[in-house]
């Protein structure tokens, strides 16, 4: 840490975003490009980045979050938290005020209870709640419970007080691990219990769910979901599961770095083989990319960069975003493409000859050229008779 | 507008249209060949030299050559030269099937033909891309010029209802068929600026998007005169000496204009001095000035204009040396670094003879079936 910043921490230090980042040892630099490529991930217009920063920096309001865990093995929390750019990732868990959260309270027993129910006392109506984890249906829950209660006592409790729930990671948007077959808990994701316990807001309109699938979700889409709504005061696009269009409109297929061999038939066909090891694509393996839609071709995984999410790292995609996909499909299983499947058979495109004249080439060139020229010469001639004839024939009408 | 056109009539199975057709069936032979086992088995082209004959010839000189409607709508609907309407359905006869095929040597040429589908998909657009400007525009042109054609194919088959419905909403497609080629025949020029230092000096220009342009038309103009007198001296019509002296009155000063800010550009920014370097690119830059001044000189005199051997011989220079500019821009002079070399296959050049072929063909077809030419007054 710097003189510089030591002298802060000494001094006042502000409410605000801002006044943090030095003591944190984040430049400037380094936080306007991530305000920049969040913006880009929320597919906001580059012009949106001012609002963001702003956003970022001069968050007063701060929304209150509580977070719950089910069925659930606690990887999106860490995901979250072992984000490589920890400082401003913690930032931004400093954006929200997380009231309640089973893996961060210090608190613990009868005292984070007090907690849970002291925020939700506060803030009744208007905080966020993110759910971590499947809620099983079958025997009234009881496969799972948390200071006595089980999700579905939980969620009643709790549920309509919320202002808008987040899903977050495969369990919660659809049932995730716990769900694959045969399914012993009957493990649901937030929208189907919530739909099944009749669970509404205290004023009986629904309560708007966004799903973050994924296992575990990618940090950068809750981030960018947080971000969208301290900058524009609103939910994102979602599509009709629930996920935000931003981070989910697109296959992975669409974006993804191997298509081009996708499109020319190159596949590896097996682990290790010439095509595997020359990169190319996934999709003989058992590549689940033509049938998933999340944006780790364009944001990549585990923020290690390089490179580096599953697809980039030779492992076909196993579509772990996608209900009825991930935990579903054995790994080997073929995808079923939703734009177009391969043709059995392509063409080459390459040219084995070295490109120049051949003896055949220039004489039919010469040919050709020659023929033309006597085509035109002849053409000529037979006009230079009509042009006679015609010039006679005003001439004698003239006369 | 009240002109009545006629079929010319006559033999169409004559030794001349046997001759061309097995040009094609000989093109078709290298078609299968190219689809079934890939580009590389009937073609030269390579990584250094993805666009060859196909593209130059094919897309870019045909569309040029074929700009012959879009000159002559212009003349027409534009400046409202009513007198040349009668030679408007020749001028889109010749488009419709320049174009058309145009856009089929597109297929020919891609690589991985299965994957053309993808440029007409919106998600996919890249809406910065010359590239498809020039696809999406090319195709919608070719859709356009056949309903501009389509009177004629109607009136052979006396569908009059169609006709009359037609005619209500004619002078819409005639507005988009005006607007279409300006903007991809500028853009095909606009490829060019992309490939940056590839292009030799003498070549690469910024204005090379209007110089493409205006080039484009006079080929148009160029191709209407030569059709005409085509058309006179095989399927023995009269000489319309008037109207295309009219016709090619105009070539002349686009191309002055055209050589006024070609060369105007190359002493601004320099590169006129590359003409001093050794080597084949002063020689072809020299060989398309003599066809363009040619073609000046021979069309400025109103007297030289009403000689039809005058007119033959300078609307083929013009053709040609639009065309010469063309092939040197896209691959004469076109270097696209050390190791890399291309002269068209013999497969190649079949194709593409083959496409002129069908071209003639439908020409004659339509010419001696439908009512294209008008009837003389």
């Amino acid at each position: 840490m710097s003189e510089q910043a030591q002298s802060l921490t000494e001094t006042d230090i502000g409410p605000n975003l801002s006044n943090q980042l030095e003591i944190r040892g984040v430049s400037r630099r380094r936080f306007l490009k991530f305000a920049l490529s969040i913006t880009a991930a929320m597919g906001l217009p580059f012009g949106m980045s001012r609002e963001v920063l702003a956003a970022l920096e001069q968050s007063q309001a701060r929304p209150t979050v509580i977070w719950l865990h089910f069925q659930e093995c606690t990887g999106c929390t860490e995901s979250l938290l072992r984000a490589t750019h920890p400082t401003v990732e913690s930032l931004i868990l400093d954006l929200i005020s997380l009231d309640y959260s089973e893996t961060l309270l210090a608190a613990a027993g009868h005292q984070a209870e007090q907690a849970l129910a002291d925020s939700i006392a506060q803030n009744r109506g208007n905080f966020i709640l993110v759910v971590e984890g499947s809620v099983p249906m079958r025997d009234g829950g009881i496969y799972c419970k948390v200071a006595r209660k089980t999700p579905q006592e939980m969620l009643h409790e709790i549920a309509p007080h919320a202002a808008a729930a987040v899903a977050i990671g495969s369990c919660a948007s659809w049932g995730g691990v716990q769900s694959a077959a045969p399914n012993p808990t009957e493990a649901v994701g937030l929208p189907v219990a919530l739909e099944r316990e009749g669970i509404t807001r205290s004023d009986g309109s629904a309560l708007p769910v966004i799903t973050l699938p994924g296992c575990p979700a990618s940090p950068y889409n809750l981030l960018s979901t947080v971000l969208y709504y301290l900058t524009l005061k609103k939910l994102p696009a979602l599509d009709a599961k629930g996920r935000p269009l931003f981070a989910y409109g697109h296959l992975i297929h669409e974006n993804c770095e191997r298509r081009p061999h996708f499109d020319a038939g190159r596949f590896a066909e097996a682990f290790g083989d010439e095509g595997h090891r020359k990169g190319w694509c996934l999709y003989k393996l058992g590549c689940k990319g033509p049938e998933t839609y999340a944006n780790c071709p364009a944001i990549e995984f585990g923020d290690v960069g390089g490179n580096t999410w599953p697809v980039g790292i030779g492992h076909p995609c196993f579509g772990c975003a996608e209900q009825g996909v991930g935990f579903h499909k054995a790994l080997h299983e073929q995808a079923d493409v939703k734009s177009v499947t391969p043709p059995a058979f392509f063409p080459e495109i390459f040219t084995e000859h070295p490109g120049g004249a051949s003896l055949a080439g220039a004489a039919l060139a010469g040919a050709v050229g020659g023929g033309g020229a006597v085509y035109a010469l002849n053409a000529g001639k037979k006009l230079k008779k009509a042009e006679a004839e015609s010039s006679a024939e005003s001439e004698s009408e003239s006369r | 507008m009240t002109e009545v056109y006629r079929p010319v009539g006559g033999k169409l199975l004559t030794r001349q249209f046997y001759f061309l057709a097995l040009l094609a069936l000989i093109a078709a032979y290298f078609l299968v060949r190219r689809f079934i086992f890939g580009i590389g088995d009937v073609s030269n082209l390579s990584d250094g030299y993805p666009w060859g004959l196909w593209i130059t010839y094919d897309v870019v000189t045909g569309t040029a050559i074929a700009c012959g409607g879009y000159a002559m709508a212009v003349a027409v609907y534009v400046f409202n030269k009513g007198q040349f309407h009668p030679m408007v359905r020749a001028a889109l006869l010749t488009s419709v099937f320049g174009y058309t095929l145009a856009g089929a040597s597109i297929v020919v040429d891609v690589g991985r033909y299965w994957q053309l589908y993808n440029v007409f998909l919106p998600q996919y657009a890249n809406l910065n891309s010359v590239m498809l400007e020039v696809a999406l525009c090319i195709s919608l042109y070719v859709l356009v010029l056949w309903i501009e054609f389509s009177p004629a194919i109607l009136e052979a088959m006396k569908a009059n209802r169609a006709l009359r419905m037609l005619r209500h909403i004619l002078f819409f497609f005639i507005g988009v068929g005006i607007l279409l080629p300006t903007m991809h025949q500028s853009s095909l020029g606009s490829l060019l600026i992309i490939a940056g230092h590839k292009v030799h000096p003498l070549w690469q220009s910024d204005i090379i998007p209007l110089l493409f342009l205006i080039t484009a038309i006079t080929m148009g103009y160029g191709m209407v005169v030569f059709e005409s007198l085509y058309a006179s001296v095989n399927l023995g019509r009269k000489l319309e000496t008037d109207l295309l002296a009219k016709v090619a009155g105009v070539i002349p000063w686009l191309l002055i204009t055209y050589l006024v800010l070609r060369i105007g550009d190359l002493t601004l920014t320099g590169n006129l001095a590359a003409l001093a370097e050794p080597g084949r690119a002063p020689i072809l830059f020299a060989g398309e000035m003599a066809l363009f001044g040619y073609a000046i000189v021979s069309l400025l005199g109103k007297a030289r204009r009403r000689h039809p051997t005058h007119l033959f011989w300078s609307a083929l220079a013009v053709v040609l040396a639009g065309a010469l500019y063309r092939f040197d821009a896209f691959l004469i002079a076109y270097n696209p670094g050390p190791g890399w070399h291309y002269f068209p296959a013999v497969g190649e050049m079949m194709i593409t003879l083959g496409v002129v072929a069908v071209e003639i063909m439908a020409y004659l077809f339509f010419v001696k079936k439908t009512p294209v030419l008008a009837a003389g007054h």
